[in-house]
């Protein structure tokens, strides 16, 4: 399979690897050190690391700088961008000035209503949403194009592009096509909303393969450790888009609180063990937020240490 | 049709508190059908202010009427006789009448008696709800006549969005009531009218000069002038 | 039923209180009466369907109008009784003549402004 840029994900990827991702979140203030600290945690266990983009539309240092100092300490960053606080002037002046430090993985997100965040009453912008951005990095990527038409004769972004995906929100059929269309806009990559509802998240892979876009996308399968019965409960009532079925619940809370973490872990590798299978599945996005120490023990308890080299 | 609320009395009061005659002037088009600012709004209106200068012993004469429209001058113009003897008027037109207003009779103070929020549909009585942006190019034909733009919180031309649950937007849990979805509603749409190829083409780009981000916006229809 | 009740009160009638409408509560107090009150049928004995209903929440608005101007909300109020309920009829105005009584005559009446209006 060849690759379209010099990703490290894309390559890992391409050569039949399961890849494995994580996620680190930038402080809610300016210090240097926090970032690249949860980073270092990472460095030899996954592929790629993303740095979220003012997530649930709250202000924290920006993607770009983080993941500027990712690439500097020599790790490989995955830069999230949400459409929300910016208009296509500067989402494209930001891809650009990615491009001139090296950074080769994008992950494009419309982003969470800003009423979510800590200034819910900025106004809202949305120039685009993620499919438009998705194809406008392709045309920045393969046409060497803005989207005004302004050509770049060198300096054009060589971005693998990615976006994510939640097969648990309901209707069901509406959930395909979105790929589907985001497909058609020309992503190469997926990183799901965090799995615990294993069937239903079986039924979308399985609309997925009926339309034949795995073949066309790589799909990782997002897991999140649960720390405790109170967060499984807090994920399932609290945080829209995520479906935790009761027997995780239930399986957490019959366990001592002490021993609950290590439950939360035994759960995570028993998905990853059973997405193993999951024809489509090219790899996976652990995101431990708040909890990046344990990223490693996953990964080499899941046998998938140490991480592959690619060239 | 333009959707308006009744603004708190308290703001209007603050605005027209060292005033001693005040006109209040309603409108019978947009703000009757939503009782905002007709004719019987002026009247409630205008006995509450009453009320309220004759409670705090200040003398103050309140006068009301409505007009056919106010962004249209030739009825404005039905106020040139009287407007002067008023310290300030109160208009609860749109903020589209109120400006109108503003510019004929620049010298008179003009409050805004509404807050203008709107374009939109009658649900049911006493309920309205948002339908159109004026974004200045439709693209209803391409939605099963449902706006993405004004029904989708992100104006997502490629929706729904990852927070999209049972057909309700993710901001539902935020205000208190159930917000639609208007991607799961265009979707359910296109699938009725057998249009679902639609939906899963990445859609064309919006081009917002012509909106309200290109500037203050004129329609000039060159027949019609004299 | 020859019933006392005070003599202060002065009735209005109408088919249905759905027919009262907010303008008419809050003219009532403009005109200087010290409170308002609306006798509607008890809830889903309305003979119009829903008419009680509106009239209660008409009440409501007006009341938070008054809110708004600093004239005590109590001053508007809604009963809901049947036709045949004399002595709760009895009962409702000796409690809403106390109520009005407490909260002292409509204040617009003492200041200057209304007398000149009346001048």
């Amino acid at each position: 399979m060849n690759t379209t840029t010099p990703s490290r994900l894309e390559k890992i990827i391409a050569a039949g690897h399961l890849a494995v991702t994580s996620e680190c979140g930038p402080p809610r203030d300016g210090r240097a050190d926090v970032v690249g600290k949860k980073a270092e945690l990472l460095r030899n266990h996954v592929d790629a690391i993303n740095v979220t983009d003012n997530q649930t539309a709250v202000v924290r240092q920006c993607s770009l700088a983080a993941c500027i100092r990712l690439k500097l300490m020599g790790l490989e960053p995955v830069l999230q961008m949400v459409t929300r606080d910016r208009n296509r002037i500067a989402m494209q002046s930001d891809l650009l000035g990615a491009t001139s430090f090296g950074i080769h993985n994008v992950l494009c997100l419309t982003g969470d209503h800003q009423r979510f965040g800590d200034h819910p009453s900025s106004v809202n912008v949305f120039d685009m949403d993620s499919t438009r951005l998705i194809q406008t990095v392709k045309l920045m990527r393969d046409d060497g194009r803005l989207l005004s038409g302004h050509e770049m004769a060198e300096g054009r972004p060589q971005m693998f592009i990615g976006a994510a995906e939640n097969p648990f929100a309901d209707p069901f059929e509406i959930r395909v096509l979105r790929l589907a269309k985001k497909a058609a806009a020309g992503v190469q990559f997926i990183q799901t909303q965090c799995i615990y509802n294993m069937q239903k998240f079986k039924k979308w892979m399985e609309g997925v393969r009926e339309m034949g876009l795995h073949e066309k996308v790589a799909i990782l399968a997002g897991l999140t450790p649960m720390k405790n019965v109170g967060m499984a409960k807090y994920m399932k009532n609290r945080v829209p888009g995520i479906d935790v079925p009761d027997d995780i619940i239930k399986r957490l809370a019959g366990v001592p609180k002490e021993k609950q973490a290590e439950e939360g872990i035994q759960i995570c590798l028993e998905q990853i063990e059973e997405l193993k299978q999951e024809e489509g599945i090219r790899g996976f996005h652990i995101m431990a937020i708040e909890w990046e120490e344990k990223v490693p023990d996953i990964v080499e308890r899941a046998g998938l240490y140490p991480r592959p080299s690619v060239n | 049709m333009i959707k308006a609320k009744p603004k708190p009395i308290e703001e209007i009061i603050h605005e027209i508190k060292d005033c001693s005659k005040v006109l209040v002037v309603g409108c019978n088009g947009c703000v009757t059908v939503c009782e905002a600012g007709g004719l019987k709004e002026v009247e409630l209106l205008t006995s509450a202010l009453r009320i309220y200068f004759m409670k705090s012993n200040k003398h103050m004469e309140i006068d009301e009427t409505s007009l056919t429209r106010q962004c249209d001058k030739e009825y404005l113009q039905e106020l040139e006789d009287r407007i002067d003897r008023y310290d300030a008027v109160v208009s609860l037109a749109c903020g589209a009448g109120v400006q109108l207003m503003a510019e004929m009779y620049g010298d008179k103070p003009i409050f805004p008696g509404v807050d203008t929020c709107f374009i939109g549909i009658t649900e049911e009585q006493g309920v309205w709800t948002e339908r159109c942006q004026a974004c200045g190019q439709c693209i209803l034909a391409s939605t099963g006549g449902i706006c993405p733009i004004a029904r989708c919180a992100k104006r997502m031309l490629n929706g729904p969005c990852g927070g999209s649950e049972n057909g309700k937007c993710e901001l539902s849990i935020l205000v208190g009531r159930d917000v639609d979805c208007g991607w799961h509603l265009i979707y359910e749409r296109l699938k009725r009218l057998g249009q679902l190829q639609r939906f899963g083409q990445p859609s064309d780009d919006k081009d917002w000069t012509l909106s309200r981000d290109g500037g203050p916006r004129i329609i000039v229809k060159e027949d019609s002038k004299v | 039923m020859r019933l006392s009740y005070p003599s202060n009160i002065r009735i209005v009638k109408v088919p249905c209180t759905g027919r009262v409408a907010a303008i008419h509560l809050l003219k009532t107090l403009e005109m200087g009466a010290d409170g308002v009150f609306v006798a509607g049928c008890l809830e889903g004995d309305c003979h119009y369907q829903a008419g009680n209903l509106r009239a209660r929440k008409r009440v409501a608005y007006v009341r938070q109008i008054l809110q708004s101007i600093g004239l005590e909300p109590e001053r508007v109020a809604m009963y809901n009784l049947s036709a045949g309920m004399g002595v709760r009829f009895a009962e409702i105005t000796r409690e809403m003549t106390e109520k009005i009584r407490q909260l002292g005559p409509n204040p617009i009446k003492s200041a200057g402004a209304m007398k000149e209006a009346a001048a």
